[in-house]
């Protein structure tokens, strides 16, 4: 089949689809009469929360479900076919020509026991080209996705490379058969932020070079705005809006897209300035029945007719629909409250409240010294929130830990609290030490033990660590879960029982419960949708508010550590690389890895960066490099000496420190330069 | 992996070394005189001082474990009290014996278990997948006493189909002796069908599921080239380690299969040293059963870490 | 939303643990492997609780005018070498099976579970050597453990629980100890440690509920080979004692006289063992079958 045949012609086309799976026992409506097109050399962007259909629809396109899966109607039209009447022949000739798909973890994508090279060379020898042609071209591919050493790269198997080198692989494997149709789920979501932004990149350019066409499905906003032509917004499996992704992000004309632009922390937005907007309550569950507007019950624009009877698609625009009653009043939607917030914080003077001096630690595995901490000092203020931020491996969870006890730190390092050593184990910390310091894990489905009830959680803190029994611990309770904004009946919930919000919601009570001084929150937003990712951080910093305590809040989401932290360290192979109010580390000078995280964070909006790009990938903690352990990837290296000693983290201005061989009159005139040109991975606007 | 490796042989020589006193302690520390167990209540005191001296029990354990285990290593178990002559000269055809019979229990099951879950796998949900999975399920509950006595009555003594003894009529050539040990052999493989079946298909639905496999049909290869190239290969691998653990259950179908079949194996050595308390037997037979499962389970280790790169190359990047 | 001043609504509370719990429930009765399995298993348990009650014959009386006497009006199943009601012996055998076999099985499963907790918690040197231990004594198979064991200590029923129960311990234990390494590191166990708990606290409050799933089908599959085990131990001559009217032992006892063609005081209690580890089986497949999904 030839492109041009079919150029007149979308490329994808969802015509009135309806999709059921069967869940013990019970089929479940999980796509609602989607219907949308992509046209030829276009990327377009499916974006929703989790169980909103995204991926359902990506299979659909390929023609492969779930084995409890069933189109229940309408029809899925690829390069001008229709899948469904394909027979297995067909569809294998289609697979192999003209769609290709990349998915989230390039590490199972790959098959663990065979070769690199021989993987990517089948996709050509399934069109029965010669073996050793196959492998020259799959060497060719590789080269096109620019990796570098591809004859190297060939011989291994796929446990021997690192991520984003696999992530490249795949999507090298996925271009080789030059495909019309290219469909990419969630591509960087398990990948660094820098690793990210230069596969993203390499998408972008990619797609250009070959003029192919794009189905990219991420619940990252961001990365759709970056990425894609014309997006489409899921919700509970409908199609709630589509347009061009401009227009869409700009003047979006439903209330669910208004109000899910909205929730995500806009830059130099900050919790002393004003509470994000948050969407209440949660999608209907799969397969729920729906009479009205799936989102009518969380919709403050709701009117009775949305609850009666379901919204038809309105055209809104220049090829731009919305499936809303009200599209006309979309961004009306009222906004959360001005700042109920107390004026910026005034900065103490006098001892810190926690201390630390000189902290390592090395952890040993197989014989090898892994070095995850490495003389770290820090000190965190009464009432403050310091942000920590890092890529994976950086050190930040490890700090956590050793702060809370749960670890040991190497010999010489000292933890002082209000001015008094704190033990290295929590066992023998001093019971008020104790009480003092608690945490928020990441994901809340495991820091709640999911057979207590949420009462048995959170009471249990507070008989422990306050010794509050009976009567009072039940008053308590109650007020505490009425302070981080949950019903009283959830006390009596197990965490399956409770959406993830919620069960997050508890873990903050049970966090605050022994009335401490200082909260680690780690990661406390990344396992929840956007939508409810706000109202976390909202209450998040309303009880910092209330309550005055101090926060250690360790984040990879620039946008978020920006809302929450009034300080900021950056965290880069358990070395301190940057510390310094929140405002002064955003604004720069920046050091070079600062300079880098900021500018791959993709962010809404398209503000104007200095862009940056990182080579390679965050080198392994067990033989981290010699000299400033960031020289191997950093772009504006000076030369021998950053090779061959470790610079010094130095007071740069007052209050701000910087672990850097650049002086810092160089490191001023960085920021002032002119950008340089767009790279090819910038939204054409 | 060299380092795997020696790991493993040390692993397997420890628990060697655990066995070896768990089978000695639990001849000699359990409750009452051994002489006094051996001869019975109504045997005179002298006769019973006089075994323990013969026995070497009077003195003390460590004494007796090392003298015990110095013999053992050299394969030297002492004297069978039951049949008057060295214990080491009728382990070794008894072994033989036994492992002709595992063979032909292992040469007919391992396809076919391996074949049925795969089978089972491949139609998964699907009415064939539950007949295969719950009636090898079934199978492998049902002692093999049980099914062994069955299929006597069915196949020895209603249609005549084979011999009700394993061991041919003496000077039989090779395949009559087969022809005999197929009947005994059966129980074995209805006991053991359903483990392996099992555990390949677990295997390979795993990966049915993988990620991999749906890349592999994603790139447009068909069904066969999939599941003969991506999957199979990622499906069998536990497989491997598994089958081997099943000589455990084997050899302790074998002691009933030959003694129903009176067939001269170490199962029938063990069942005899038994009923006679003959003790320095029975911890000879039981440490040659330890060491043939350990020599089983060491090398489908090995065979395992050889077809993984995971382990073969290292897990290092 | 809300515009009012507290600015997050308070939230509806989702039912989704509870329905499908009841969903579960639904789906196991309707499982025609489970249907068919409770049905055998019930079948024995009604034998097993009216025992001589329901039984034509006293199971012990014998007969030496009336040996090995085939099926026949009188006695359904026939008689066997002693001249006793089989029919009478099958539905009394019932009983001594179905108390011996779940008691070990109990001792098993709390003892392995205990050992699979402590040992999958603490990890390091603690779990190295019991693990090594395991694995020695697993290279030997149960059913010669259980002969040798019994003829060290003399077979007598307490015996025969006892060594099933210890023997079983450390398969349940690895089975533990697997569930226990996945819950371990989540983070509601640091959790526990933040807030001082004791390490009883956190085994047995924490941890052992969340490792309850596998090890109620642990305990199932157990219970078809304690089943297995015990029968094969009684008909070796080593489990359950004469003159009991246990099937292995039945089995035992006339085995010898099945080349002479009588058949029926052999093949109905193999009938009545296979049909009950069939039987429990089946009702373990079909829980484990649900759990999964």
């Amino acid at each position: 089949m030839t492109v041009d045949a079919v150029a007149a012609e979308p490329v994808v086309e969802f015509d009135h689809l309806d999709l059921a799976f069967r869940v013990r026992g019970r089929w479940r409506q999980a796509i609602r009469d989607v219907s949308f097109r992509v046209e030829p050399h276009r990327s377009f962007g499916l974006v929703g929360e989790s169980g909103s259909g995204k991926s359902t629809l990506a299979m659909c396109a390929v023609r492969y479900l779930a084995r409890n899966a069933r189109i229940t109607g309408g029809t899925v039209r690829v390069a001008g076919r229709d899948l469904r009447t394909m027979d297995e022949a067909e569809l294998r000739r289609f697979r192999a020509s003209t769609v290709s798909m990349v998915y989230q973890n390039p590490a199972s994508a790959l098959n663990p026991s065979i070769r690199v090279g021989d993987q990517v060379a089948e996709v050509f020898r399934v069109s029965g080209m010669a073996a050793s042609e196959a492998s020259d071209q799959a060497r060719t591919m590789l080269e096109t996705v620019r990796i570098a050493d591809a004859g190297q790269v060939m011989r291994r198997f796929p446990h021997q490379l690192s991520g984003g080198m696999l992530q490249r692989v795949v999507i090298g494997m996925a271009l080789a058969p030059r495909p019309q149709l290219l469909i990419l789920d969630e591509p960087t979501t398990a990948l660094d932020a820098t690793v990210e932004a230069e596969v993203l990149d390499l998408i972008q350019g990619l797609r250009r070079e070959l003029g192919t066409t794009v189905l990219f499905i991420s619940h990252n906003l961001a990365v759709i705005d970056r990425m894609c032509d014309r997006v489409g917004v899921l919700y509970a499996g409908r199609l709630v809006e589509e347009g061009e992704t401009a227009t869409v992000f700009e003047k979006p004309r439903h209330p669910y897209t208004v109000g899910l632009l909205r929730c995500v922390p806009r830059w130099g937005l900050r919790k002393d300035e004003g509470a994000l907007d948050t969407i209440p309550g949660l999608p209907p569950s799969i397969g729920a029945a729906l009479t009205g507007c799936a989102f009518a019950d969380r919709c403050a624009l709701a009117i009775d007719r949305c609850r009666q009877e379901p919204p038809p698609l309105y055209e809104v625009g220049t090829d731009h629909t919305s499936r809303c009653f009200r599209h006309e009043e979309a961004d009306q939607l009222p906004s959360a409250p001005a700042p109920g917030a107390s004026p910026p914080r005034e900065r103490e003077q006098g001892a810190p409240l926690l201390q630390l001096e000189q902290v390592s630690k090395t952890f040993h595995q197989d014989g090898h010294d892994i070095h995850g901490l490495v003389d770290v000092s820090l000190k965190l203020g009464h009432g403050e929130a310091l942000g920590l931020v890092g890529e994976s491996g950086s050190g930040k969870s490890t700090l956590a830990k050793v702060l809370l006890g749960l670890l040991e730190p190497d010999a010489g390092a000292t933890l002082e609290y209000e001015g008094a050593p704190l033990a290295a184990a929590v066992g023998h910390r001093r019971s008020d030490q104790v009480r003092s310091l608690s945490i928020v894990f990441q994901d809340p489905g495991s820091s709640l033990n999911r057979r207590h009830s949420i009462r048995r959680i959170v009471g249990r803190v507070m008989t422990k660590l306050l010794g509050i029994r009976g009567r009072r611990r039940e008053q308590r309770l109650e007020d505490l879960v009425d302070s981080v904004r949950l019903d009283k009946s959830v006390l009596d919930a197990r965490p399956p029982e409770l959406s993830g919000g919620l069960m997050q919601r508890a873990a903050i009570a049970r966090a605050f419960a022994g009335d401490p001084q200082v909260v680690v929150c780690d990661e406390p937003t990344s396992a929840l949708d956007v939508s409810v990712q706000a109202a976390i951080l909202n209450l998040l910093a309303e009880l910092q508010r209330t309550r005055q305590v101090s926060y250690l809040f360790i984040s990879h989401d620039l946008g978020v550590v920006r809302f929450l932290a009034d300080r900021i360290a950056v965290l880069y192979l358990g070395r301190v690389m940057e510390v310094g109010d929140a405002d002064v580390v955003f604004r720069g000078p920046h050091h070079p890895y600062t300079e880098a995280l900021l500018s791959a964070a993709p962010i809404l909006h398209g503000e104007a960066r200095t862009r940056i790009r990182l080579e390679g990938e965050v080198p392994s903690a067990a033989s981290p490099p010699s000299g400033c352990v960031f020289h191997t990837r950093c772009p504006r290296k000076l030369g021998e000496i950053c090779e061959r000693q470790e610079p010094e983290l130095l007071e740069v201005e007052p209050g701000h420190q910087i672990r850097c061989h650049i002086p810092i009159e160089d490191l001023r005139r960085i920021l002032t330069e002119p950008e340089p040109p767009a790279v090819a991975g910038s939204r054409p606007d | 992996m060299a380092r795997f490796l020696i790991r493993r042989i040390a692993f397997a020589v420890i628990t060697l070394w655990l066995l070896s006193v768990l089978v000695f302690l639990g001849a000699h520390v359990l409750p009452g005189d051994v002489g006094r167990r051996i001869l019975g209540a109504f045997a005179s005191p002298r006769a019973v001082a006089n075994l323990d001296r013969q026995l070497g029990v009077d003195k003390p354990l460590p004494v007796q474990y090392l003298n015990w285990l110095s013999g053992a290593v050299r394969f030297n178990f002492g004297s069978s009290l039951a049949y008057r002559q060295p214990v080491s000269s009728l382990l070794g055809p008894a072994l033989l014996n036994s492992l002709k019979l595992a063979a032909v229990a292992f040469v007919i099951v391992v396809p076919l278990g391996v074949v049925g879950g795969v089978i089972a796998a491949l139609n998964r949900g699907r009415p064939l997948d539950r007949i295969i999975t719950v009636s090898g399920l079934s199978g492998t509950v049902v002692p093999e006493f049980v099914s062994g006595i069955v299929l006597i009555l069915l196949l020895g003594i209603v249609i005549r189909l084979f011999p009700v003894t394993a061991t041919a009529p003496p000077g039989s050539g090779a395949l009559t002796q087969l022809y005999y040990l197929i009947l005994p052999a059966l129980p074995l493989v209805l006991v053991l069908f359903g483990y392996i079946a099992r555990i390949a298909r677990a295997g390979m639905i795993d990966a049915l599921d993988a990620d991999y496999t749906r890349t592999a049909y994603l790139k447009g290869l068909s069904r066969r080239t999939v599941i003969w190239r991506h999957v199979l290969r990622n499906a069998l691998l536990p497989t491997i380690a598994v089958i081997a653990t099943q000589t455990g259950y084997l050899i302790g179908g074998l002691v009933v299969i030959e003694t129903i079949f009176n067939y001269h194996g170490i199962g029938q050595l063990l069942f005899t040293a038994a009923q006679q308390k003959d003790f320095p037997l029975i911890q000879a037979t039981v440490m040659v059963i330890g060491v043939v499962y350990l020599v089983a389970t060491l090398l489908a280790d090995i065979t395992y870490s050889l077809l993984n790169p995971r382990i073969r190359l290292g897990g290092a990047r | 939303m809300s515009t009012a001043s507290v600015p997050v609504a308070r939230p509806r509370r989702v039912d989704a643990r509870r329905s499908a719990l009841a969903e579960r429930l639904t789906l196991l009765l309707h499982s025609p492997t489970f249907l068919i399995g409770a049905v055998i298993v019930l079948f024995w348990i009604v034998c097993a609780i009216g025992n001589t009650h329901l039984t034509p014959y006293d199971p012990l009386a014998t007969n030496p005018l009336g040996k090995l006497r085939g099926p026949s009006p009188q006695h359904l199943l026939g008689t066997d070498s002693l001249g006793r009601d089989e029919l009478s012996r099958v539905i009394a055998g019932a009983r001594g099976i179905l108390v011996v076999a779940p008691l070990a099985t109990v001792l098993g499963t709390a003892v392995g579970t205990a050992l699979g907790l402590v040992t999958g918690y603490f990890g390091g040197l603690v779990d190295e050597s019991l693990m090594r231990l395991v694995d020695a004594f697993l290279a030997v198979p149960v059913v010669v453990v259980g002969l040798v064991a019994l003829v060290a200590l003399g077979p007598s029923t307490i015996t025969v629980i006892l060594v099933i129960g210890v023997v079983f311990a450390p398969i349940i234990a690895r089975t533990v100890r697997a569930a226990v390494l996945s819950e371990r590191d989540k983070e509601y166990i640091q959790a526990a440690r933040l807030r001082r708990e004791r390490t009883p606290y956190i085994l047995f409050v924490e941890l052992l509920p969340n490792v309850m799933g596998p090890i109620l089908v642990e305990f199932t599959v157990r219970l078809g080979y304690a089943i297995f085990t015990i029968a094969t131990l009684s008909f070796l001559g080593f489990g359950i004692q004469p003159p009991a009217p246990d099937w292995g032992l039945s089995i035992y006892e006339n085995y010898v006289y099945i080349t002479g063609g009588y058949w029926w005081p052999v093949l109905f209690p193999a009938i009545a063992i296979a049909s009950l580890v069939v039987g429990v089986n089946l009702v373990s497949d079909a829980i484990s079958q649900v759990l999964d999904r």
